[in-house]
Formats: C-alpha cells, structure tokens, sequence
C-alpha cells in the first residue's frame, strides 16, 4: 500500500464510520519498515527487519469519545472493528468538549519541506548496514585491552503515515531516521562498568562516523573505572550535554494543559511569572529542517509553530492540546513537545569546568523521577569528581534531590554545546549548590 | 522517531499494558478468521483455526526458515485485544481499544538470531518472512518436516469468564464505584483519575523441533490516582491491582481497598519530610518493595548478560553473596499473579527458579539461546513483548522468601532510618551492579518507631553489596498487587515482585544535606 492508496483507505474508514452514527471521525494509516542490527566479536549477534501496520480512529459519536486501533487493514475486517468501535462509544459519557480540533488549527502549508525523510533510503544495502555496525565495534575494541564486551548497532526506519479528519483535514508526512552506535563493558576490579554512545540522523549521508560512535562508546565506559561513592553534600552541578535533556522532563508534564485542568502542576498559574534562573530560554521548534522531532502538524491535527516556553526564566506557554484546551478555555496550540532549543551560552565545557572549585560533572543519570504535582525530584547519577577547576575521580552511586521550583533557579549557565543526537538540544548546564547524597 | 536505545533495564508502576484496552461491547475478533472459540479451554487445533493455518503451513514455513542452513526455527503466532475504560471528572468518557495480529518468525545459526515478522498469515507473507529471518545463515539446506507434538501445559490463570466477553457496559459501575469511595473518603480529594483495563492474548508457537504449544494469556488492571489539596497544598498518589484475574476478582472488597489505599496514601504526603541525605539502614515494607530484587539482582541474573560476562554477577554462579536466610527465586508459576506463565514464548516449560538459595548464587534466568551456551535446561524465562519481538531472558514474578524475624522487632532495631512502602519505578546498570528505585511513600524511622511521612525519595545501591547487608528477613512475604512492566532492549512484558520485610544495614537515600 502507498500513501495515496493509504489517504483512500482512511477517507474511507472516515466515512464508513459516520455511516454508522459517529458524528465525526479521526483516522490515521501508518506504515513502518525498520532494520535492526547488532554485531559483536565482528558476528552478526541479532538482525531483525520488518514492516508495520497500524490504523488508528478516533470516534466522536454525540460528544462522546473513543479511540480505537488495529494493524488488520483488511476492509472487511475494518468494516466489523468500525461498527463494533462506533457501537461501544454510546456507552460512554457525553463531554461537551469532546470533538474535532477546529479546523482554523490546520496546517495552512503542508508542502513545505522539514528535510526529514531521505529519499534514498531504499539504497542502503543491507551490507552497508552491517560493515558500520562492525566498524564501530572494532574501533571500539580497540581503545584499551580492559573491555570484556563490545556491540556495534545500526537501525534504521522509513515511516509514512496519512491522517483524515472528518471536519476538512487530509495530510500526509514519511520520514527516515538512521541511528548507530556501540556499547562497552570494561573489567574493573568486581565491577564491570559499561558505556555507550549512540548518534544518528534523518539522512543516510550525514551519520556520525564509526571511528566517533565507537571511540565515544569505548571511552563512556574506560572513564569510570575505579568509580567511588563520595561524601553527602552540596555541590555544584555540571551536566554533560547528552544527558541533561533528561532535566526538561520535570517541565514536560506539568506544562501540559491536562496537569493544569487536573490540578496536578506545580506550575499552575505560573504563566508570566519567574520559574527559573534569568539565564534559561527554552523554544519548542518544530519547523527546524532535519530535526528528530520536527513535524507540520501534531497528532492532533495542529498546525506546528515554534513556540516560546520559557523566556529568560520566565514562563511563557504551556503546552495545550485540544480537549484540555477546550475545558479550560485555552487555544489548543498543540499537547506535545516537539525538537526543544535553548539560548545558549558562550563557553563550552572545558572553559565552564575551570570556574568550578567544588562539584560534580553529571555524566549519566540512575533511575529516579519527578512529582509533577509538587515538583519534588530524587534521581540517581554518576559521573566525576570536580575540584579547583579540574576533573579529579569518577563517582558512582549518589542521588541528587530537591524541589523543581528552587532548582531551576539554581541554573547558572548554560554552554554553547547543544547536544545533536536528541530532539532535545541541550548544550553542558551548570547548577549551583545542589544535594548530593552519597556516603 | 526511534528514541535513541538505552540498553538499561528499567521496571515501572502503572503501566498500561500494550496499549489501551478493550471497550467494545462484542466479542471483537480483529480477523476474518475469527476465533471460533474464545477462552482458556481450547485445543492446539482451534488455536491453528484461529489463526487460520495447518500444520503442513507451519512446515513449509519452518523450511522456508532453514533454507540457508539455520540450526533452528520457531514461528510465534499472536493475536492480542486490549481494552482501557477511563473515568475523569466523575465521569467514564474515554474508552480505546487495540488489537493485534500476526506471526513472528526467528531462524538461529549457533548464537546468531535472524528475526522478522508478518502482520498477515498467507502463505506467501510468511513465507517472505521467513526467508528474511533465514539470511542470518547464509548456504543452503533442505529439510525434513517434522511431526508436531503438544506437550500438555499447566494452567496457573483460568478466570470465569474471558473478557472478551464482558460488555463495557459493565465495567462502568467499577469505575464509578472506587471514583465515589474516593470522593466519600476525605474531603481534601480534589480530582479522582481511575481505569480499567484488560488484555487477552492468544499465542499458537512452534518450532523446527517439533514442539507446539499453545496459550490463552488474561491480564487485568484497576488502577485510581488521586490528587488532594489541604491549606493551598496539593499531593498525588496512586493504587492498582493488576494480575492475570477475571472481573471475578474486583470485588466490593477489592474496590474499597484500593479506593482506601490511594486516598491514604494521598493524604499522608500533607505531612511528609525529607531524610537526611546520605547511607541510611533501610526497612523494606512487605509487598512491591521486591523492586529491590528485581534490580539489585534480578537483571544481572538474566544469563544473556552472562553469556557476554557484562553482569556484576557474572563469576557470581555458586558462590556465598547473603545470608543464610536468604533465598531468592523467579517463579513463573503462581496461580493469577501478572507475571505468571504456563508456557514461556519460546515453548519452554515455566518453573520457579532459586536465584539464591540459602544466601549462596544458584542460577541464571535462561532462554533457549543462552541454556544452549551454557548446557543447561532453559529456565522457562524466555519472554518477549509481542510477535513483533524476539525473545531473551526476562524475569517473570521475583520474590524473596519468608525468613525468621518479625516485622516489629526489624522496625525496633532501627534508631534513624527509612521505612519505605510504594514505588513508581526502578533501574539498573547491570555491569557497574548499581541499581535505584523510587519512593512515593514511606515513613522515617525514629528510635524505632514510624514517625513522620516522607515522599519522592530515590534509593541507590549496589547489587552484590546490597544482598550482602540484607540483615533481617521476616516471615510475611506479600507479592505486588499492582501493574508491574519491565523494560529491556526497548521490550516490556508484565511482571511481579514480593518481599517479606526486609532490613538492609546501608543504601544510600535520596534527601538533603543539613
């Protein structure tokens, strides 16, 4: 099935669907071919490949609300699963607000080009895919003779998918992504401590390089040898950019318009007051070309803007689907977030680290979570030792905690590194005075 | 987008499970072929009907499979129907519904795995997949069909009534039921979250050496998340059970606890600190506190980790890692609980399996794979998420079994301590052994006693080290009762944990510095 064929099958779903008595119709056709590769000791250890179905409707039958899916996209198959999912919706509630978004929310322009599908994706060969997956390894075994284990990866997918709205939406988007990298495990003592590094791109051409995914893998795993937990205490915090993205999250949810209408954000009547540090400038931007989250539209049907969440500290936007939207009397600017950017700051990690007396320079976080509600946090990490500007020893095993209202504000900079790997750019951060525990 | 992979391993709380859950008010069969039978009481042979295949298919599929010289063959047919109801603002307005079909298809050369999978069951759409799956090998071969044959299983999950039959309609009332109790409870409640969902999965497997198995999978969940506000101050929390369970489970008592439970458990964070920061003892209520097994060894058990001598456990097999009243096993076969299976997805045998038996390292969790490279028996832990996963060791329920203290005099032993009770989530970095997990709830100890709440604190330790400090183990082991899922390499399948009280002498605690 093509994407045409697909538009003909959802236009079809659409209205077969308020045949049976749905008031208005959502449906959505993707379709996905992925390849999987692992490669260890220079043998293909796993290869998977596969294609992928799926259909899925949304029903809005008198203002009550279901949604349904199947990857059996057989049409008759497809006229039973509507019927019975048109039928099940009657027994629900009627919700006033359940219904389309309005159509003044679609996209105006749905030619214009994010540059996120490679057109040439049918002519990676599959041998290709697997000469980089060894390459990454070998260069990865390479860097010191202490490594127990090493796996080289590459994955790939070609996505398309069409969704038809029964109120005046019909769009269409394919995209690719290919992603490679390798993980090391190292002998040390009793412990074996590992590391990976993984890098990818919506282009085939533009992939990071064996000789980079593995010598980073190799490396993430030989600096923590001889790990220690260190002395509870408050330390400055640096966190290296691949992994400080993780941070955005405890913004993600109680930005979003449903922990404002279920009284479950902590920043709840915050918008155009002071959350974090003057420093902090967070843009949602779903329009940037190649990004890994970059869309024209969201599930939901509406339209992408770049978007300006945080301002120097001070909150902006939340995040507004449509049916939350409604119940609060909000304009659905889109639920979800999309590629996030930062205004960055002018050095970059080695200048950053000089000005640091005490501290520690997060490399990877453990586990831990977040109360949106409240905005307490607890997260394990690990990382090294910083003293008097310079990297001492790698530490292992601490929690860093607090409260996400004080910690934001505790942000004092911000690097000029945007991590590339992630829809979430964040460059190196710096915190100040933060609780460690530890011994 | 395919997120970038982060291969560690993780469980968390409340999971849906696949995705959402059935609301249609018919038997809603996804498939022409249509299951003819519905239930736990069918043969092989409706199984074959159901997925509309014969014997002599699966044979020229398993050649098709071997066709480049592969050791072995195992096609893994499933068709799964979820449903979820939700209830919001005093009212059962959502409902979603999923279903999905198809066969997954695995060829193995020594320890290499070729893997794809088909969403259609002709002929010629499996047999594609086949030859894809058979490149991992690469001469050729012809082989022989085999005759299959069909072990009988046991049956650890029978429920009255499959939920395939049970209408939306009647769901509702539950929903409705833990939604007034909340609100009946305490009149700080503010906002009441509950759902319901049910997954029922058929799976027909069968492979190259004659083996074919079958097996009706149930899963239930009930789940409320309460938010309350007392004074401008607003505190969430959340309860659920889940298992392998009928609706015959959710009784009136059922209902009333959960409703009961999260309220208490919502209401008692008004009050709640912060430990100090740093190495505290830690007593582990009975219950989902098995998180801490889960992590600290269960992982670094699974033998794939092994085989490539990536766990800290890795030269661990025979030796003394605890004390003498610790035992430590993986079962697979207790009766209605959410990680329990009469066949594991490689149609291999369950069984409850000693990780640690009287404080010394017994076994690995193997799947076919890794029992092979060491000569052993598989272990029945041979899981994946779906047909369009393979399989590899995951664990199924983990518990610690009973030991020979008391509760009372654990909590007593404690001057300045963490008691700690409900968790959202766990991880750990199998080589390095350190582990963490989330406390929603619990309280500080004090001179012995429970004293004051505390809430959204991370636990972190390190596996060998923290089975060595476990100091006391009393006798009333609890298992779970909500909605574990347990992620890895991208995979989640349902599992469970229990623990009797425990005491460990040291972990690092999640606080704040004085």
């Amino acid at each position: 099935m093509n994407n045409k064929e697909r538009k003909e099958l959802a236009m079809w779903a659409v209205e077969f669907a308020k045949q049976k008595g749905a008031s208005e119709v959502a449906a959505s056709i993707n379709n996905s071919r992925s390849v999987e590769i692992e490669v260890r000791e220079q043998k293909i250890e796993k290869i998977k490949e596969s294609t992928t179905n799926g259909l899925s409707l949304n029903i809005y039958r008198d203002h009550k609300y279901s949604g349904h899916s199947t990857n059996n996209l057989n049409k008759k198959d497809l006229e039973k699963f509507i019927t019975e999912a048109v039928e099940a919706t009657k027994y629900l509630t009627a919700d006033e607000f359940r219904e389309l978004p309005d159509p003044s929310l679609y996209p105006a322009d749905l030619n214009r080009d994010l540059k996120i599908e490679d057109k040439s994706y049918n002519s990676v060969a599959p041998e290709q895919r697997v000469q980089i997956a060894k390459e990454i390894e070998q260069v990865a075994r390479s860097k010191s003779d202490k490594i127990i284990s090493a796996t080289g990866g590459f994955s790939d997918d070609y996505s398309e998918s069409v969704l038809v709205h029964s109120n005046g939406l019909i769009a269409e988007r394919a995209s690719t992504s290919f992603w490679a990298g390798g993980e090391v495990t190292v002998r040390d003592g009793d412990a074996r401590p590992e590391g990976y590094h993984w890098g990818g791109s919506r282009h085939f051409k533009t992939m990071p390089t064996p000789e980079e995914l593995g010598s980073k893998a190799a490396e993430n795993a030989i600096r923590k040898m001889g790990q220690t937990k260190i002395a509870s205490g408050k330390y400055d915090m640096l966190i290296e950019n691949r992994t400080a993205g993780r941070l955005l999250y405890m913004f993600v949810r109680p930005m979003s318009a449903r922990a404002l209408q279920q009284k479950s954000s902590y920043l709840d009547g915050m918008l155009g007051q002071e959350i974090a540090s003057p420093v902090l400038t967070v843009i949602d931007d779903p329009l940037m070309e190649g990004g890994f989250a970059s869309r024209l539209y969201d599930g939901q049907g509406i339209a992408a803007r770049q978007r300006t969440m945080i301002e120097k500290g001070v909150l902006k936007e939340y995040y507004v689907d449509n049916y939350y939207g409604k119940k609060l009397g909000m304009t659905p600017n889109g639920g979800s977030t999309s590629n996030i950017r930062f205004d960055l700051g002018t050095r970059g990690f080695d200048a950053i680290v000089k000005d640091i007396n005490k501290g520690i320079f997060v490399t990877s976080f453990n586990g831990g979570n977040s109360n949106s509600t409240t905005g307490d946090f607890s997260f394990g990490v690990s990382g090294f030792l910083v003293e008097g500007g310079k990297i001492i020893k790698p530490v292992n095993e601490m929690n860093i905690s607090g409260n996400a209202k004080e910690f934001w504000k505790q942000l004092a900079e911000l690097g000029n590194d945007p991590y590339q790997y992630s829809s979430i750019l964040s460059p190196t951060l710096v915190f100040k005075d933060i609780d460690f525990s530890g011994l | 987008m395919k997120a970038i992979i982060n291969r560690r391993d993780f469980l968390k709380a409340g999971a849906v499970t696949a995705v959402g859950a059935a609301v249609l008010p018919h038997v809603l069969s996804g498939c022409t072929t249509g299951p003819a039978k519905i239930g736990g009481n069918m043969t092989i042979h409706d199984y074959l009907e159901h997925f509309g295949v014969t014997e002599q298919m699966i044979q020229q599929i398993i050649a098709e499979g071997l066709s480049k010289g592969g050791d072995y063959c195992d096609l893994f047919f499933q068709h799964s129907i979820g449903n979820y109801i939700g209830l919001e603002d005093n009212a059962v307005n959502r409902a979603y519904s999923d279903i999905s079909f198809g066969v997954g298809i695995r060829v193995l050369k020594g320890d290499q795995t070729g893997y794809s999978f088909s969403e259609e069951v002709s002929l010629n759409a499996m047999k594609s997949a086949a030859r894809t799956a058979a490149n991992i090998a690469n001469s050729s071969a012809t082989v022989e069909p085999v005759a299959f044959e069909s072990p009988k299983l046991p049956s650890y999950y029978m429920i009255k009534t499959p939920w395939e039959e049970i209408s939306i309609n009647e769901k509702i009332p539950y929903l409705q039921q833990v939604n007034d109790k909340v609100f009946a409870m305490d009149s700080r409640v503010i906002k009441s979250n509950v759902w319901f969902n049910d997954e029922t999965s058929y799976v027909l497997f069968a492979n190259s050496e004659g083996l074919m198995t079958c097996d009706y999978q149930p899963m239930a969940q009930l789940s409320v998340s309460v938010t309350a506000e007392q004074n401008g101050q607003k505190e969430q929390n959340y309860f659920d059970y889940s298992g392998r369970r009928g609706i015959e489970f959710f009784t009136p008592e059922a209902i009333n606890t959960l409703a009961t439970e999260a309220v208490k458990r919502t209401v008692s964070l008004f009050d709640a600190v912060k430990p100090k920061a740093g190495e505290l003892p830690v007593v582990l209520a009975a219950g989902s506190s098995g998180i801490l097994l889960h992590e600290a060894i269960g992982h670094g058990m699974e033998a794939d980790f092994n085989r490539k001598e990536t766990s800290i456990f890795s030269d661990k097999i025979g030796k003394k890692v605890a004390n003498d009243f610790v035992t430590i096993v993986d079962d697979g076969t207790n009766p209605n609980i959410r990680g329990s299976i009469n066949v594991d997805d490689e149609g291999n045998n369950t069984e409850k399996t000693y990780l640690v038996a009287g404080g010394t390292m017994e076994s690995y969790l193997h799947d076919r794979i890794s029992a092979q490279h060491y000569g052993v028996k598989p272990t029945g832990n041979g899981r994946r998420e779906s047909f369009r996963h393979m399989p590899m060791p995951r664990m199924r329920n983990t518990y610690m079994e009973n030991g020979p203290h008391k509760k009372d005099e654990i909590i007593e032993s404690v001057k300045y301590g963490v008691y700690a009770e409900s968790f959202s989530n766990g991880q750990v970095m199998i080589g390095a052994g350190d582990f963490t997990f989330y406390v929603k709830s619990g309280y500080l100890i004090e001179d012995g006693k429970l004293t004051r709440p505390i809430k959204d604190i991370n636990i972190i330790g390190n596996g060998p080290k923290v089975l060595a400090d476990i100091e006391m183990v009393a006798d009333d082991l609890k298992m779970a009762e909500g909605g574990w899922t347990c992620g890895k390499n991208g995979q989640g399948v349902p599992v469970s944990q229990g623990l009797p009280t425990v005491k460990v002498s040291k972990i690092t605690v999640g606080g704040v510095n004085a």
